[in-house]
């Protein structure tokens, strides 16, 4: 019994003055904050190390710097690691990878949700490249796990080098503001390198990782926010591949959200979509994913009469609602994480198209946007599709369109589903009439405003079937509701192959 | 006239129409194939740099690192494929060889200058 005391006390009570000091809990502690409490099963506690080199001999390390064990959040199942940076600053030798490879093969196996805390100076060196087959092991398994069940990675102190590559291979990453670092090189190389001077916060601190690169999934201003979350993500998603999300009681959306004053007629003008998502879903609750990364397009959770579906949308408040490379990216791996967790897809529409301009064309653009029909085109899982307004061009067929295969599409009476906005029509249909009149501005006006007529509505493309109905705003959640009733048994499969080749 | 398609698509302003500017004040203006919507900007999309075309006449860096040896100086003529300088750069000794024949306006370097990415090391008449 000493000795189990001895062994959860870690790197000893000065080690853990110091990462209380960081502002950060302890390995153990997290674990207790995040899991149903009494429910945590230790497992290999009194693991050792091997090593002999540098002294190594000599050095104790309790657990080898990672606790790992089972338990249970919200009574729902659960495989943790969680590396202890108060041993050996949570440095990764040969059994403490061990240690996450017996969880994560657990987790496999039992078809359980994975959690990782990751809180690590990196490799340990003394270990040499035991310590890299280590990382490449873990790496492996995350990839195996991939899409059987969730694995979900939390970033509590640091996450350097090769390290950041399990948590990138996870389908949620968590991180929390002046706690979580993650790079692959750290600021002191790339002094010594390049010269350049920056601070690890700038470099990869939590609010770089949620706005800039999009590692992040998910920003808390706390440890205890970030277990709220983490909480709140796995009770909405299935505990693996086989299953659908536990149904929650149905309730309404909440009354002030009016779906029909929300989208102004006029399609110039912005609003904001989330407030549609809220206006469908059971209580408003729309729980988002990646809101300040790419959010010209938003993605997210709601339950609709208690099962969870995947909200896709473009969103008008930022950069019209286009597609780029940043948001087809978001759009395309957040559909492939619904797919395979037997989430139905609900997609709202309402964009101008993709974003032009040079930049993007020559960030590959072309490459990344075909992630998005990539993505819509394999999932099989119910796909409903909701024109709210705009829907033009290579937009149209990229958001969930009848042609990538949705179950379902209906349109508002705002929607415009055309190849391109009026203005830039007319300049081309008409271009030799307005070029040969004699009042040049005054004939532009009057064929865009013949285009706008005849083609921004949903009548054209309803007439081809293309959209099933045309349907009003206060209608929509109904509509949804009985889409989804009716799809509760869909069963498509694809053509039979190893897997496919999507432009990544 | 100039088909829309070949024009710059991207006209960024703060909204002056003062009718629109009642509706939504704050938002600001794109223009995507020649028609206006009203927004807010990424940062991103804010501190993007416009496109400037590569002047083929410098020898410019494309990875940071250290310059080690420097083999012209000012008025030399060199073939190209020619090895002009040694770049030390993510541990390896980089030969930088003459994209072609001609002869060398200025040496913008010296040896021991440790470059960031883009700088124009070499510039050709």
């Amino acid at each position: 019994m000493k000795k189990r005391e001895e062994v959860q006390l870690g790197g000893g009570e000065k080690a853990i003055e110091k990462q209380q000091a960081m502002g950060k809990m302890t390995a153990r502690n997290r674990i207790n904050a995040l899991l149903d409490s009494g429910s945590f099963q230790e497992y290999d506690m009194f693991v050792q190390h091997e090593a002999r080199d540098f002294d190594m001999a000599k050095k104790v390390l309790h657990g080898d710097g990672v606790v790992i064990g089972t338990g249970t959040i919200s009574g729902q199942p659960v495989c943790i690691f969680a590396q202890d940076f108060t041993v050996a600053g949570g440095s990764l030798g040969l059994m403490h990878s061990r240690k996450i490879v017996k969880i994560m093969e657990h987790a496999l196996k039992m078809k359980v949700p994975l959690i990782g805390i990751n809180d690590s100076g990196g490799a340990r060196i003394q270990e040499g490249v035991n310590s890299l087959a280590g990382y490449g092991e873990i790496f492996f398994r995350n990839t195996l796990s991939s899409g059987v069940i969730p694995q979900i990675s939390v970033i509590l102190g640091p996450c350097a080098g090769g390290a950041v590559y399990s948590p990138a291979l996870t389908d949620f990453v968590f991180v929390v503001e002046n706690i979580s670092k993650m790079f692959i090189t750290g600021p002191e190389v790339i002094k010594t390198v390049l010269g350049e001077e920056i601070s690890m916060e700038d470099l990869g601190g939590a609010r770089v990782h949620s706005e800039i690169t999009g590692n992040a999934h998910f920003y808390a201003v706390n440890e205890p926010e970030c277990f709220d979350q983490i909480k709140k993500l796995l009770s909405l998603i299935p505990a693996n591949n086989y299953r659908k999300a536990v149904k929650s009681n149905p309730r309404p959306p909440k009354a002030s959200y009016r779906i029909g004053e929300i989208v102004p007629d006029d399609p110039s003008l912005p609003y904001d979509v989330r407030d549609v998502v809220r206006a469908v879903t059971d209580n408003s609750d729309f729980f988002e994913i990646q809101q300040k990364w790419a959010s010209n397009l938003v993605i997210g959770f709601g339950r609709m009469n208690g099962e969870t579906c995947g909200f896709v949308c473009n969103q008008p408040l930022v950069l019209a609602g286009v597609l780029d490379v940043d948001s087809s990216d978001k759009a395309a791996r957040f559909i492939r994480f619904c797919d395979a967790f037997n989430i139905p897809i609900i997609t709202f529409v309402d964009l101008p198209g993709y974003l032009p301009g040079v930049d993007q064309e020559h960030a590959g653009v072309i490459r990344h946007g075909a992630k998005i029909l990539y993505a819509y085109s394999e999932a099989t899982v119910p796909k409903l599709t909701v024109i709210l307004r705009k829907a033009y061009g290579g937009g149209y067929i990229a958001m969930g369109s009848r042609h990538l295969r949705a179950d379902f599409v209906f349109a508002w009476p705002t929607a415009e589903v055309a190849v391109m906005g009026p203005e830039g029509a007319a300049n081309i249909i008409f271009r030799k009439e307005i070029m040969e009149s004699s009042n040049p501005d005054e004939t532009r006006r009057q064929k865009v405003q013949e285009y706008k007529e005849k083609f921004a509505n949903p009548y054209v493309a309803a007439s081809r079937g293309y959209i099933d109905s045309v349907i009003e705003p206060e209608e929509t959640r109904n509509i949804l509701l009985h889409a989804i009733e009716v799809s509760v048994e869909k069963d498509v499969s694809l053509p039979r192959k190893k897997h496919g080749i999507p432009p990544f | 006239m100039a088909s829309p398609h070949f024009k710059e698509y991207i006209t960024m302003e703060e909204k002056k129409d003062k009718k629109q500017g009642d509706e939504t004040p704050g938002y600001k203006k794109i223009d995507i194939l020649g028609d206006i919507y009203y927004t807010s900007f990424t940062q991103k999309f804010e501190n993007r740099k416009p496109w400037v075309q590569p002047n083929s006449r410098e020898i410019i860096t494309l990875i940071p690192g250290t310059v080690k040896e420097i083999l012209v100086k000012e008025g030399d003529r060199v073939e190209a494929n020619q090895k002009i300088m040694v770049l030390e750069a993510m541990k390896m000794m980089n030969s930088i060889n003459a994209p072609m024949s001609g002869s060398i306006k200025s040496v913008k370097v010296n040896v021991g200058d440790c470059l960031p990415k883009g700088t124009v090391m070499i510039e050709f008449e």
